[in-house]
């Protein structure tokens, strides 16, 4: 019996330490850049203005479509409004907006002093639902095609360059 | 020059140590009972070194010798000094010197401390516990020197960081490590006893000073901590089941396990293997915690700069220590002679046992699992407080109850207490006027909040009726008054905490259900090593019409450049009113995070009260000892 204890513990350590080992060389930071070229997850999204829902399979009929992550509390993302402003004049592109963790009253007050360029604006109040597309903070913006891959992803607020990029993408 | 002097004490350090394992070895082989003044000399030098030496870093940072790397790295001239003290062990090679200090101090303490002890034990742990302060000196040496120079001097540091610049968390580690390094000392005792089979009531009584002292540290190291996350983090939280956090926790369990099942064994009623068992594990725990912090497999606030040949040299320190642990355990282990019966203390200490070993089985899991399965299938997932509150919480129950009724059974006894008594008809009354008070529906929590009550009605009977007999374990009263209080207080706390986020501009005014909160001025200071926005702000409770003026902090630091976001608290003994601001860029809009936080400072009291339980055992043993 005795023998057997001393077997099992040391398998099971053994076991344990080659995967502690293993761990040491693995890549720490998280990065979700090796989603891009894959499909977004089916998510079914809470629409802002109503209690419907609407499902990101409806977004193949779109040409090219933009997932914004935004909340009126996140200073940067007060800063890259005024590009998605500017990409929200571009024809075959849709922009879909999602409110993170936010509270209503504040999400109006901000899209009322920013401008609104999204088509359809959802909402994840609890941060749940972002988490199907990857996204772990805000801002963070998913383009993706009518097959619903994704091209790009910018983690982090849109500048002027991101701008040119997806116009360009878009363009082709 | 510094540079040069502390490597020479890191040698000298070295050079005694070995000196001790070739002493010790030798000693092994000649049967008498004493140990040789040469061995006691060698521990004086050693403990001189290893003491020198950190006073040579600790000189080099406060005189900001930048020749050193590690001050270069970690400091600034216009430093306050006391930061620049608490800088020496801010970081990775000043906190492993700082390591290698306690395991020696520790080392010299049990061998002038001990008395009436087992020579070929006491030899036995000096081995052991010299081994592993080789092993770390070398570790030191090799691949985190503190010592190391740099050519051509730079005039001026990198600095600290900004969030470590704060008095609760410069003393935050050394309390910390003086608890679980301080547990090395009871890990080699427990394999010295083994190999020298000493029998159980010696080795209980050896070790149980080490392990009360460790466990106050540890204790109040965790207290120390969870206050700076409390108020620097600017959350408003106080535990955030953070992997280091836990890495710190799992100690405590095993360390708290470990405290009560000396209580058998210094009675000779079995146990003798497991408390062994949990000598190891304890300090096992401790380092399997050092190595999730710094080989920066986890992220966390507590990560310093990762280096994969760190986590490599500790997991093989740590593969090391394990293997030979379980092979000495099974070499040598003891014969039980197992004499508790069921409704006995025994029995709730033993029970209280596996309540520590699941609540530190279900901390690992949660702490290593996101580690391995990423490892594993390369899916990246985090664990966080729903998983430890839906598992843990219920358990509480449980805990609570045991750890009302156990301290009332006799040692070795089969006698069943009726469960009806005036305590309990207290406790219900008393739950009902809670109750009654706070209008909780939610089954769990006031069952939770019940048992609390229940043990600490029961505690306070206790000290009551032990008063009158004048047979006081006021120990134990105390700290199991504190862990009922504190398992109350969080409760508490957390059905009437209010947190309101928000937009302000200057001179606006945000009305809440409760409160009115007026921006009402915005200052800018310069101070020695920052630039600090202060933003005035009057709250004023609509209930009882009191107000409060309030002022956090914005804080630019230069060296390094870094934004801190100081909240500003009014606290009182029943409530804190907490408020953090930060500024939205480019606009004049701040976002403002306001937190109404109840009995936090009852919380923090309940923490002291249960580590007080530990000074008042040490003192009442050392006074038992002297009679």
């Amino acid at each position: 019996m005795k023998k057997i204890n001393y077997i099992i513990i040391s398998v099971l350590f053994s076991l344990l330490f080659i995967v502690l080992y293993l761990s040491l060389g693995n890549e720490k930071i998280y990065n979700t850049q090796d989603l891009v070229g894959k499909k977004i997850s089916e998510v079914e999204i809470n629409l802002f203005q109503s209690n419907e829902t609407f499902n990101t399979k409806e977004l193949t009929n779109n040409e090219f479509t933009i997932l914004n992550f935004w909340a009126s509390w996140c200073a940067p993302c007060r800063k890259e409004h005024p590009n998605l402003v500017r990409l929200s004049k571009i024809k075959n592109l849709k922009l879909i907006g999602i409110n993170f963790k936010d509270e209503k009253d504040n999400a109006r007050n901000f899209l009322r002093e920013n401008g609104n360029p999204f088509d359809i604006l959802g909402e994840d109040k609890n941060g749940k639902n972002s988490v199907n597309f990857g996204v772990y903070g805000i801002p963070e913006t998913i383009l993706i095609d009518s097959e619903l891959k994704i091209l790009k992803k910018y983690i982090g607020p849109l500048n002027i360059n991101d701008v040119n990029e997806i116009r360009k993408i878009v363009k082709k | 020059m510094l540079s040069k002097l502390g490597i020479l004490f890191i040698i000298g350090t070295l050079f005694t140590s070995l000196s001790i394992i070739f002493l010790t070895f030798k000693e092994l082989k000649v049967i008498n009972n004493l140990i040789p003044p040469k061995i006691y000399k060698f521990s004086l030098f050693q403990l001189f070194f290893s003491i020198s030496s950190f006073f040579i870093l600790l000189l080099a940072y406060i005189l900001s010798d930048f020749s050193l790397v590690n001050v270069y790295e970690n400091s600034h001239s216009n430093k306050p000094l006391f930061y620049k003290i608490s800088g020496t062990w801010g970081n990775h090679e000043g906190s492993l010197l700082l390591w290698i200090n306690i395991l020696v101090l520790f080392s010299s303490l049990f061998l002038f401390l001990t008395k009436n002890s087992d020579k070929s034990f006491k030899i036995y742990t000096l081995l052991f516990q010299n081994l592993l302060i080789i092993t770390f000196l070398i570790f030191l040496l090799t691949n985190s020197n503190p010592f190391s120079e740099l050519f051509p001097v730079p005039l001026e540091g990198l600095g600290l960081n900004p969030i470590l610049q704060d008095p609760a968390l410069a003393i935050h580690p050394p309390l910390l490590y003086i608890g679980f390094v301080g547990s090395s000392i009871y890990f080699s005792a427990a394999l010295a006893a083994l190999i020298s089979k000493i029998d159980s009531q010696s080795f209980a009584i050896s070790i149980k000073s080490w392990v009360l002292v460790s466990w106050f540290f540890q204790t109040v190291g965790i207290l120390v901590g969870s206050i700076w996350a409390y108020y620097e983090l600017g959350w408003g939280g106080y535990w955030f089941w953070d992997p280091v956090e836990n890495s710190s926790l799992m100690p405590w369990f095993v360390m708290t396990a470990l405290l009560h099942s000396i209580l058998v064994l210094e009675r000779r009623i079995g146990l003798y293997s497991w408390v062994i068992v949990l000598s190891i594990l304890t300090f096992t725990m401790s380092v399997t915690g050092t190595f999730l912090v710094r080989s920066g497999i986890l992220n966390s606030v507590h990560t310093f700069a990762s280096d994969p040949s760190r986590g490599l040299f500790i997991l093989s320190f740590l593969v090391l220590m394990v293997f030979s642990s379980i092979f000495i355990f099974f070499k040598f282990s003891p014969k039980e002679n197992k004499k508790y019966s069921v409704f006995s203390k025994e029995a709730f200490i033993i029970a209280n046992n596996w309540f520590m070993i699941f609540f530190l089985g279900v901390v690992l899991i949660g702490t290593l699992y996101p580690v391995l399965l990423d490892t594993i299938t390369g899916s990246k997932i985090s664990v966080g407080p729903p998983y430890y509150n839906l598992i843990l919480a219920p358990f509480l129950i449980p805990l609570l109850f045991l750890m009302t009724s156990g301290p009332n059974y006799k040692w070795i006894s089969n006698e069943v207490r009726s469960l009806f008594n005036l305590v309990l008809v207290l406790s219900v009354t008393f739950f009902l006027i809670t109750f009654f008070l706070i209008k909780e529906n939610n089954l769990l929590i006031n069952l939770i909040l019940f048992f609390s009550i229940y043990l600490i009605t029961q505690t306070l009977f206790d000290f009551y009726q032990s008063f009158k007999k004048k047979n006081i374990n006021i120990s134990r009263i105390i700290s199991h008054l504190g862990f009922g209080l504190l398992i109350f207080f969080i409760y508490i706390n957390h059905i009437f905490s209010v947190e309101n986020n928000f937009n302000l501009k200057l001179g606006e005014t945000k009305k809440t259900d409760y409160y009115t909160i007026k921006f009402v001025n915005l200052e800018e200071q310069s101070i020695k090593n920052y630039k600090s926005i202060i933003g005035y702000f009057n709250v004023s409770n609509k209930k009882n019409f009191t107000s409060k003026e309030l002022r956090p902090e914005i804080r630019v630091y230069d060296k390094p450049f870094t934004i801190t976001y100081e909240a500003s608290i009014n606290s009182n003994l029943f409530s804190d009113t907490y408020l953090t601001m930060s500024n939205i860029s480019d606009t004049d809009v701040f976002n403002i995070k306001f937190q109404v936080k109840p009995f936090m400072n009852l919380i923090w009291l309940s923490v002291l009260l249960l580590s007080l339980g530990g000074v008042l055992n040490f003192f009442k043993r050392k006074k038992d000892e002297k009679n």
